[in-house]
């Protein structure tokens, strides 16, 4: 009988290794088609892995705790029919293999120039970049040259231009500080995918983008008497609670509108900005962080804001999120205000260009009209890309915010 | 204009030479009454008589000697070596008294002798009748070695030969002798030796290589011309000394060059041609100088399948040409 293979799946965009974490069927077991196989760990996500094929377990390859580069195989399956799919599928593909191998664009000779091709290039000046390669595996030959002399470069479209600065290099995994030792009594912690992804998302955030950071102070008394004032009848009605960070979140999705740039990305040779606004939130667990989305903020009320964020972080905590609910965020609010933090310099959550740090919200004695009042003050933080983003434009942002939530109250501002 | 072919061409301007100038005499092997083992000295010996049309014995160290000697004192020999295989007995001669007694002399002394020989494979003779012998020559100083491709170039550049006042090494590739057939205008006329021919004008690649490998170029230049792929073909004509205008003109001219000869690849003409590409063009190349020669193997192999393996042929033209292009 076929043996099957079932490869490490690839559970996400970035995702490029998973641990098995524990396996749920042995050597012997008959699985069906998409019985779970394997709880399986990434950097983003604990996943089942679902079984491709009807049949008998044959062999469990890799073993639980091990990480395994996404498509190599974890374990084989006996199942009934003469031929596996992948002598089948090789098959096929030797018929079809003569058309592809043709298709195929290869591109590795694209910056390989011949001396023709430069002494050529430069005394007419032309930026071999921008030219399409005709020879074999897309190098660029002399006759192309001499046709971009002739007829001009042709105009390439931006998206078609190879990213310059994009390919920084990934910062690969902290490399083992032999200098640093293990005393007596200390204990030693293994790395986890999730704080692998966080060690390695934040050093890549830091390396990459030059960070710079504001804060502005914001008045918050209507908003806490606002939400003070209907919090237990919200509570009831809808089982769950309305936090203060949904009306931050829902005042940062409104400002996100008017200001576009600040909901874009750094792209290499270009900043794009994004249409939808998807907020990340970050939720903290024991030992780790996710960051959830909320997609389209902007169109959701602050009750469809503040049930998402607590199924979001409900879902963070039993390690629920599935994959499309931590992609695609746009702009981050963090809540540090939760740890009673006052001030915070938050790592940007790469690639967005800008994440926003809600502070505690603490009574202070401030000024007002000559008097000393007593307010609900709340500092809000944020770090910018400064390639993307300037001073200026940030403080419009802020001061916009800072608008908003001053004169939320009960006339202003529905719940629903 | 009559088309003739490339054997023809040889007798027509022997015949020609030995019509117009008395000193003009042959010798070797079986060249009189037999009129030669390819039939291109036939009818020269009822035109012109045992005394201008030599049977000489099996001795080609001898027959180049007294042709050197006869030379030396003002005669024009053309001397034929049966096969080109067979004149490593007469390299002395050849080499150490023909092609320096001008410079030894201080110009006193010429040596007006042609050297005739046919050479090369193709025609299942193995390793005495098949070799390409022009690199053991081509770095010596004193000797031009001319190897035609075509009728017209053929008596064209033999007259020029013998009309030249000193030693020239004529290789007639023997395949080529029925196979190639031309136009060859009947007016008396000679073509310069030293001077390479463009036999077709062409933009993506350059070939340049001499002898029956032109053909295989020219007919696989039209196969790559239905897929839009122009090729430019050098003919060498004389390959020592090399005429270094010409391959430097038509290498530059596509940046793209592809090389061939049927000689062993190793120290072949070719090597030397590339060599002046490499001098003087390097900034008009596209793409790595290619060369497509023989293997180097000791000799032509006698068993078909092994002599097509070893052999230069269309087909194998063709796919380097391609593979050229799509560079």
């Amino acid at each position: 009988m076929p043996i099957e293979k079932i490869t490490m799946p690839k559970l996400g965009e970035s995702v490029t290794e998973g641990t098995i974490s524990n396996w749920l069927v042995a050597v012997g077991d008959v699985v069906n088609k998409y019985d779970p196989l394997a709880e399986v760990m990434t950097d983003k996500v604990n996943a089942e892995i679902p079984s491709s094929f009807s049949g008998k377990i044959k062999e469990l390859i890799a073993e639980e705790g091990q990480t395994l580069d996404v498509g190599e195989v974890i374990c084989t399956i006996e199942v009934e029919g003469d031929k596996s799919q992948e002598e089948q599928s090789q098959e096929e593909k030797t018929v079809k293999k003569e058309a592809d191998v043709s298709i195929q664009a290869d591109t590795s000779q694209k910056t390989r120039y011949s001396p023709a091709v430069l002494r050529l290039s430069q005394e007419a000046g032309i930026d071999l970049a921008l030219l399409k390669g005709t020879g074999a595996g897309g190098r660029i030959t002399r006759k192309d040259v001499q046709k971009a002399i002739s007829d001009g470069v042709p105009q390439v479209k931006e998206e078609e231009k190879a990213p310059v600065n994009v390919a920084v290099t990934p910062p690969k995994e902290t490399v083992v500080h032999s200098s640093i030792q293990t005393k007596a009594g200390d204990k030693e912690l293994p790395i986890t995918g999730v704080r692998k992804a966080i060690a390695s998302n934040m050093v890549k955030s830091k390396h990459e983008i030059p960070h710079a950071w504001t804060m502005v102070e914001v008045d918050v008394t209507k908003l806490v008497q606002y939400r003070n004032k209907v919090k237990d009848s919200f509570k009831k009605e809808e089982g769950y609670n309305l936090t203060f960070f949904a009306f931050f979140v829902k005042a940062v999705a409104r400002a996100l509108k008017e200001f576009p740039e600040i909901n874009s990305t750094w792209a290499g040779d270009k900043i794009i900005q994004k249409k939808d606004i998807n907020i990340s939130i970050a939720v903290a667990t024991e030992g780790a962080l996710f960051v959830p989305v909320i997609k389209n903020a902007d169109e959701k009320s602050i009750k469809g804001i503040a049930r998402e964020i607590t199924e979001l972080a409900n879902k963070a905590r039993t390690g629920k999120l599935t994959i499309d609910e931590m992609q695609d965020g746009t702009f981050t609010v963090n809540n540090t205000g939760s740890f009673g933090s006052i001030q915070s310099m938050g790592i940007i959550n790469h690639p967005q260009a800008a994440i926003l740090q809600v502070e505690s919200i603490v009574k202070r004695p401030v000024i007002k009209e000559n008097m000393i009042a007593i307010s609900d003050m709340v500092n809000l933080c944020m770090s910018l890309d400064h390639r993307v983003l300037d001073g200026l434009v940030c403080g419009r942002f802020l001061q916009r915010i800072k608008e908003i939530l001053e004169t939320t109250s009960e006339e202003t501002t529905p719940i629903y | 204009m009559p088309v003739i072919s490339y054997i023809d061409a040889v007798t027509q301007a022997i015949r020609e030479e030995m019509e117009k100038d008395d000193k003009v005499f042959i010798l070797g092997e079986d060249v009189g009454v037999k009129g030669g083992v390819f039939k291109a000295t036939t009818g020269l010996y009822e035109q012109f008589g045992a005394e201008r049309v030599i049977d000489a014995p099996l001795a080609e160290s001898a027959i180049a000697g007294v042709g050197i000697g006869a030379a030396m004192y003002g005669l024009k020999p053309i001397a034929e070596m049966q096969f080109a295989d067979f004149i490593m007995p007469a390299v002395n001669q050849i080499v150490s008294e023909a092609a320096k007694v001008r410079y030894r002399s201080n110009n006193d002394w010429t040596c007006p002798i042609v050297i005739r020989a046919p050479y090369g494979g193709g025609i299942h003779g193995a390793l005495y009748h098949s070799q390409s012998v022009e690199a053991m020559f081509a770095n010596t100083p004193g000797l031009k070695i001319v190897m035609p491709s075509t009728p017209y170039d053929v008596k064209g550049l033999l007259k020029a030969a013998i009309q030249d006042p000193d030693p020239v090494l004529f290789f007639e590739h023997k395949r080529a002798y029925r196979l190639i057939k031309g136009f060859v205008p009947d007016e008396d006329y000679v073509l310069p030796i030293g001077k390479a021919d463009i036999k077709r004008e062409g933009e993506d690649i350059t070939v340049i290589t001499y002898g029956l490998c032109v053909h295989f170029a020219l007919q696989a230049a039209e196969k790559l011309a239905e897929d839009g792929i122009s090729a430019h073909v050098l003919d060498l004509r004389t390959v020592y000394p090399l005429d270094k205008e010409a391959i430097m003109e038509a290498a530059s001219k596509t940046g793209k060059v592809l090389l061939i000869t049927e000689d062993n690849k190793e120290g072949s003409v070719i090597s030397e041609v590339a060599a002046i590409i490499a001098e003087n063009c390097l900034f008009d190349l596209d793409a790595p100088i290619m060369r497509l020669a023989g293997e180097d193997v000791p000799a032509m192999p006698y068993a078909p399948t092994m002599e097509k393996f070893f052999l230069i042929t269309p087909e194998k033209v063709e796919t380097e040409m391609r593979k050229l292009a799509e560079f």
